[in-house]
């Protein structure tokens, strides 16, 4: 994993072809892996977030509850969510989920961009955005079913969480794993995390009563390359509003990738066939016109 | 608005707008649209390409990133783009107002088009004597772009506000309903361009000088040209011929 060849583009967004020198090596995913249940929400993610990509200061809003604002911003790609979960019988639970980019393995942002290289998946899972190949549409935007992509009106672009692409590229940990004091994050392969994560689940099964304790990495967008435990992962949506079963839109797949071209190609055949209309049958002129000759001479090819 | 006022309002500016140019009818000539008919179509003309050149870059850039730098690369086609779309569809609903009356559909319309084979084929060397100002496949372009406009300028407000206002499921299906709709749209503007240049040659004219040879009127509308010469669109033709076929004896 303690080499670029992990940066090796697989899916390009806008981009029909396979990507060069697809397939021709092959890499380990990697993965992050939130444990929310050791979460303590202190935060030193979101510092260091900030910190290593050198993000300007986003001013804060506070409503009552420790999460620094309602949600991720251009310039703020990683933020603890807060949220008071009142169970059945009346007792209180504090979540803390850290929200960010999930580099979905079957990615809604990648799939409903239009801009050719402007989103792109590296062999080793991570979507990273280029914001210099960005036109600024907002697709990602709506494409994305966690509400992650955040367009900058100053510089129409829009920017996301890259996983550290530049750090994890040089083999180092992404910068909110380093910062996190509990060991509620840890980054790896995506088959040791998994482990680590189901190993952590059964635990709390077993040993402190969360029945329905479990992982997060749904499926319906192909697994992700963040990954959570979770108290109970029958009910997601507590944590913040965190989906039960992500979906991209049919309109994202099928419309971009099959209808699109084949219809655009269809209107640029009825260029040729208002041609194809004149070279056969020729135009229609105002009558009378002059008049015809018997045969025609000539026309032997 | 009442059909009166409407009427009104175009009376008004068609008189203030002849002012602005000039239509010069010569004799064998008919008058087919006033300068402000003319401004108009080509103030939507215009638009419409913007729109459509902007839209492309943002439709395929993979296919047509080379349109952006026009517009001053792909951010800027993005932002212009919208504002290009509601000028169109503002010019050319002025446009939808001025040419509602002759857009009406008619019985011989139905008939028309049943008929469109032949005519298109050129079989039908004349159209169908109560083809009127406008025969039923220019009105099926008409009431086809005014659709149009309605599913763009819906759709259109939906992604321009974006995902954050309207969810991301409008904006999932506004983007395919827009598509289609430039599509269809963009199809029958290569049928509309066509039979107005090349295809039908003498028609272009009605939309540059504004008058159309009285050939040109018989032949393709004959009941308008019955509207406004009073002579019956058959006979004159026949008289042509034979004025023709004697000069050519001669
Ligand atoms: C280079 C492009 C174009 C040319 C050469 C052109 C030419 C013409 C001409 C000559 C007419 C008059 C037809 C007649 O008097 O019977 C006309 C009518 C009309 N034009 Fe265009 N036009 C162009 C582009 C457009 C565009 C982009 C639109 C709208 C999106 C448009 C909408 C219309 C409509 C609705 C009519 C009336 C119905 C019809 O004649 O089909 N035109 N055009």
């Amino acid at each position: 994993m303690a080499d670029r060849k992990t940066l090796q583009a697989v899916m390009i967004s806008g981009h029909t072809n396979p990507s060069p020198g697809f397939a021709m090596q092959r890499d380990l995913e990697v993965c992050k892996l939130v444990d929310t249940t050791t979460c303590i929400g202190c935060k030193a993610c979101e510092v260091a977030c900030v910190e290593w990509n050198d993000l300007p200061f986003t001013p804060t809003t506070f409503d009552n509850t420790y999460q620094t604002m309602p949600e991720t911003g251009y310039h703020f790609w990683n933020l603890i969510k807060f949220n008071e979960h009142q169970n059945p019988d009346g007792t209180i639970q504090w979540l803390m989920r850290k929200d960010q980019c999930m580099h979905c393995a079957d990615p809604g942002c990648l799939h409903a961009c239009p801009a050719d290289g402007a989103i792109v998946k590296y062999a080793n899972g991570i979507v990273d955005f280029n914001q210099e190949n960005c036109i600024g549409c907002g697709f990602c935007v709506s494409g994305c079913p966690f509400n992650i992509p955040r367009f900058n009106p100053s510089t129409k672009r829009v920017y996301k969480c890259t996983l550290c692409s530049d750090r994890v590229g040089e083999g180092l940990e992404p910068a909110c794993i380093k910062a996190c004091p509990t060991g509620c994050l840890k980054f790896g392969t995506k088959d040791d995390m998994k482990f680590i994560a189901e190993e952590r689940a059964k635990q709390l099964r077993d040993n402190f009563g969360w029945q329905n304790a479990g992982v997060y990495d749904p499926q319906s967008v192909g697994g992700t390359h963040v990954i959570y435990v979770l108290h109970d992962a029958t009910d997601p949506e507590r944590y913040g509003n965190l989906p039960k079963d992500p979906q991209i839109p049919w309109s994202y797949t099928w419309w971009k990738w099959l209808f699109k071209p084949v219809l655009g190609t269809f209107a640029l055949f009825g260029l040729l066939g208002v041609l194809a209309h004149h070279v056969t049958h020729g135009p229609r002129v105002p009558q009378p016109e002059p008049p015809k000759k018997d045969d025609n001479i000539g026309g032997a090819y | 608005m009442s059909s009166r006022a409407i009427e009104h309002f175009d009376d008004k500016a068609r008189e203030t707008f002849e002012h602005a140019g000039r239509t010069t009818v010569y004799g064998g000539e008919l008058l087919r649209h006033p300068v402000y008919t003319r401004i108009l179509h080509w103030t939507v003309a215009l638009f419409f390409f913007l729109a459509l050149f902007s839209g492309f870059g943002i439709y395929l850039p993979w296919l047509f990133r080379w349109f952006t730098p026009i517009f001053g690369g792909g951010q800027l086609s993005r932002i212009m783009h919208p504002y290009f779309g509601v000028a169109f569809v503002f010019f050319f609903a002025l446009q939808a107002l001025n040419w509602i009356q002759p857009m009406l559909w008619a019985p011989g319309d139905t008939r028309w088009l049943r008929n469109i084979k032949t005519i298109a084929s050129g079989e039908e060397k004349m159209d169908p004597p109560d083809t009127g100002f406008f025969n039923a496949g220019q009105k099926a372009m008409f009431w086809e772009i005014v659709a149009g406009c309605i599913v763009y300028l819906i759709t259109g407000i939906i992604l321009w506000a974006g995902a954050k206002t309207f969810g991301r499921i409008s904006v999932a299906i506004s983007y395919v309903l827009h598509d289609i709709s430039a599509l269809i749209m963009l199809g029958g503007i290569f049928i509309h361009i066509y039979l107005s240049t090349i295809g039908e040659p003498g028609t272009f004219h009605s939309m540059i000088r504004g008058a159309v040879s009285e050939a040109w009127a018989w032949t393709f509308h004959p009941a308008w040209y019955k509207q406004v010469t009073g002579r019956d669109p058959v006979q004159a033709c026949e008289e042509a011929r034979r004025q023709m076929n004697a000069g050519s004896k001669s």
